[in-house]
């Protein structure tokens, strides 16, 4: 791994930021030094060890203080933060593919317990096959317990969405636990120019980690997690999904304070559209998948295609509203999914089901079609990008048959 | 309907509450043979226990249900739940239970006949009178009939059952205060196909013949054991993060007193005891408080009655354990042995059954100690 090199300094009215040249693993590291963690803890894991690594050299280096805790395994890596953080310490943790299923006992019970864990899901192939390559199945495991989940594009998003993750996840409204998806190779390992802001700027957005009467400590004497059977658990179940909705508020403030401050973050929060003003045809997707197919998107609009891409940033909390108002705008919508459902309805990808059921009830909705694409992180390259294109127009002029809704492609014979 | 009891002409319920461990396959047996038996005239039934209880628990109560019902159709009211909101007979096999079920998995002490509707059946298999046992019971909110089957508490199963025939009496009671669901010559067919042992339909006869009847009023029982309430918070006032409050050092907690686990509890005999520590130290409950003197006394609500005290007290007789059943209350006597040393000792004595001066009882004829055998 390349060691981050600091390339530039530019002056800025309210601020003065540096550059570097750095992957996303380095970027996220930055962002734990920036955010002032406490503790966080390590077990080795392609592509998350790239935190692991890029964390300790800035520790070795004496430019960051953080209780650095390599654990025995990934249950125990996720048990350390969830602990840590009840007794208030601001925490990151992260892993990847069959790593963070090990981890899994752990992951559940942190948010059934409203711990604010940051952690990074790098994105990487279930084993068995051995894959190093990305695939969002190890993320969208935590889809349904209460876990915030997002999808970064770039090494600076990457950075953005991690300090924008602390103050979402300990905001006492919210209080969950947050998984940063970072698509494997391609983000955690690919280095790009991250703009790091001062420790200033950082601090004037990120208020300190306070758990308040909920702090584990001797003089606050509280029982955490009773055995409470079905008299108490429904109720339990229910201010967790609470918080999941106050989270699209949260979310959304914390986006436009950082927008203030750092000038970044895109109009939406939780969507990017890319070319989609007269476009009449759209994909949609996560991840760096997002930027072949914007080059694709190029050029098919120089062959006269209206074509754009709107790039979901938030998987959880889902953001209905804005995802509605976004593709209801449309003619077709192809779904590309870095995953798999195997049986699921139409046999398509878990974001085309999720797509699909938030657009039901629309009076006006695109036809949707669902593409499975570039798993075990198999690349997208140009001619899949055209035939993604091609079956969504399909669609799109009604030339599509009940059952040939959901392609794999790039898939050989 | 004939019988004791009366009942639904669709359906009847039947609870058995139980000390763990030692009881629980004898419940899950008189609960299964309850449905056996009444299948002989064709009716269906089910047998469960409570999930969450801890039945593997030492002394823990605990309960195990068994519904019959006419048909299918009708059973299914009875089925898919954790346990039924009202029964029409409470079995209890053993006395202490009367004194109130506090499950490990539940809020609060409740009273033995707390889900038996009016004109139902409360059944304890005991060695003392009704009124004994009626002395010990919740006073009654609403009429019932109160049966004593005449036998100890059963100790019958651990690794393995050792049938003692509680069982078979508990099943002839029944007969005798339901005979419209459990018969007798029902209950007498299923152990004989079962056991081919004609003591054990014996047995099953005695308890149809001797268990003794007593119509309980509403009003009568006991008015000593505490009340709890516990209320369940809904979502918006419950503490986020599953957190509830804990005690503070020093401070017990007001709802979950445990004392329902008790069948022996110990009693102290103040003259004799050293200071050591020992009982303090050990009890797994920190049920002792220091006394001024120095001396330990117990908090008996916090008490489960293991008799771990009394196996390390290093001083003979000075903690005894005694039968639950011969106190009232779970008030502190420390209080007496201070204002009234005499009527402490005698009470001790009435208790225990030791001397509680130990020069007393050498005096009084017991064998002089031959020394070096310690």
């Amino acid at each position: 791994m390349a060691v981050a090199t600091e390339v530039k300094v530019k002056e800025r009215p309210s601020d003065v930021e540096t550059e570097q040249l750095a992957t996303g693993c380095e970027a996220i590291a930055e962002a734990i030094r920036l955010a002032d963690v406490d503790v966080m803890a390590a077990y080795p894991i392609r592509p998350y060890d790239g935190v692991m690594q890029a964390a300790a050299k800035l520790i070795a280096n004496g430019k960051m203080d953080v209780e650095y805790i390599v654990a025995d395994g990934e249950h125990s890596q996720f048990e350390i933060v969830k602990h840590a953080c009840a007794v208030g310490s601001r925490v990151f943790v992260g892993s990847s593919g069959v790593g963070w299923f090990y981890a899994f006992e752990a992951i559940a019970v942190t948010a059934g317990l409203r711990l604010p864990v940051v952690a990074i899901c790098g994105n990487r192939a279930l084993d068995d096959p051995g894959a190093f390559g990305c695939e969002h199945n190890d993320a969208l495991a935590v889809r349904d317990l209460g876990w915030l989940l997002c999808w970064a594009e770039t090494a600076q998003e990457s950075m953005d969405f991690a300090l924008t993750g602390w103050r979402v996840a300990e905001d006492k409204r919210v209080s969950l636990p947050l998984a940063i998806g970072l698509d494997g190779a391609f983000l955690t390992h690919s280095q790009q120019i991250v703009k790091i802001p001062t420790q200033a700027a950082v601090d004037a957005f990120l208020p300190k980690f306070d758990l308040g009467d909920r702090l584990l400590h001797p003089d606050n004497p509280i029982t955490i997690a009773p055995q409470v059977d079905q008299d108490w658990l429904m109720e339990i179940r229910m201010q967790n999904d609470q918080a999941m909705r106050n989270a699209l508020t949260v979310i959304t403030e914390a986006h436009a304070e950082f927008k203030r401050l750092f000038g970044r973050g895109g109009e939406n929060p939780f969507l990017d559209e890319y070319m989609t003003d007269d476009a009449e045809i759209v994909f949609i997707g996560q991840g760096t998948l997002s930027l072949p197919m914007k080059v694709a998107i190029r050029r098919l609009r120089k062959e006269g295609h209206k074509v754009g891409l709107v790039r979901l940033k938030w998987f959880r909390p889902f953001p209905t509203a804005d995802v509605v108002r976004s593709l209801s705008r449309f003619k077709a919508v192809g779904v590309i999914d870095r995953d798999y459902s195997f049986g699921s309805p139409y046999y398509g990808g878990v974001l085309y089901n999720e797509i699909r059921s938030a657009l039901y009830s629309v009076p006006k909705r695109p036809t949707i079609v669902g593409f499975i694409a570039a798993l075990g992180g198999r690349e997208i390259e140009q001619p899949m990008a055209n035939e993604i294109f091609q079956k969504t127009m399909a669609a799109a002029s009604g030339d599509l048959a009940t059952g040939d809704i959901c392609h794999w492609i790039g898939v050989r014979k | 309907m004939s019988g004791v009891v009366k009942t639904e002409t669709t359906s009847i319920t039947i609870e058995v509450v139980y000390r763990g461990i030692f009881q629980k396959t004898l419940a899950q047996r008189i609960a299964r043979s309850i449905v056996l038996a009444a299948r002989k005239r064709g009716h269906t039934g089910t047998a469960f226990g409570r999930y969450g209880d801890s039945p593997e628990r030492n002394g823990v109560p605990a309960k195990y249900f068994a519904v019959v019902a006419i048909n299918d159709l009708e059973l299914e009211s009875s089925m898919a739940k954790y346990e039924p909101k009202v029964v029409d007979i409470a079995v209890a096999v053993d006395d202490t239970l009367v004194k109130g079920v506090e499950s490990w998995a539940w809020y609060g002490r409740q009273p033995i006949w707390r889900p038996v509707h009016a004109d139902g059946a409360v059944l304890v298999t005991s060695d003392k009178t009704p009124d004994e046992v009626l002395a010990q019971t919740d006073t009654a909110e609403r009429p019932y009939t109160l049966g004593i089957v005449p036998g100890l508490a059963s100790f019958a199963g651990l690794w393995v059952f050792k049938d003692d025939h509680t069982d078979y009496r508990v099943l002839g009671a029944l007969a005798k205060v339901a005979p419209d669901w459990v018969r007798i010559e029902d209950v007498k067919q299923l152990i004989r196909e079962q056991t081919k042992d004609e003591d054990a339909v014996a047995s099953a006869q005695a308890g149809y013949d001797r268990t003794a009847l007593r119509s309980v009023k509403v009003g009568e029982g006991t008015s000593g054991h505490e009340v709890l309430q516990f209320d369940k918070p809904g979502w918006t006032t419950m503490r986020p993060g599953i957190i509830v409050d804990a005690r503070k050092p020093g401070e017990r907690n007001p709802y979950y007193k445990k004392y329902g686990a008790r069948t022996l509890r110990p009693v102290v005999n103040f003259d004799t005891c050293i200071k050591c520590t020992m009982c303090w130290l050990d009890c797994p409950d920190e049920c002792f408080e220091v006394t001024p003197e120095g001396h330990y006394e117990v908090v008996y609500e916090a008490c489960i009655g293991c008799g771990i005290c009394a196996q390390v007290c290093p001083v003979k007789d000075c903690i005894v354990m005694v039968d639950e059943l011969k106190f009232d209350d779970n008030k502190d006597k420390w209080q007496l042995w201070k204002t009234d040393h005499a009527a402490y000792n005698k009470w001790f004595e009435d208790m225990s059954g030791v001397p509680a001066d130990p020069k007393a009882a050498t005096a009084a004829g017991a064998a002089p100690a031959t020394g070096g055998e310690d």
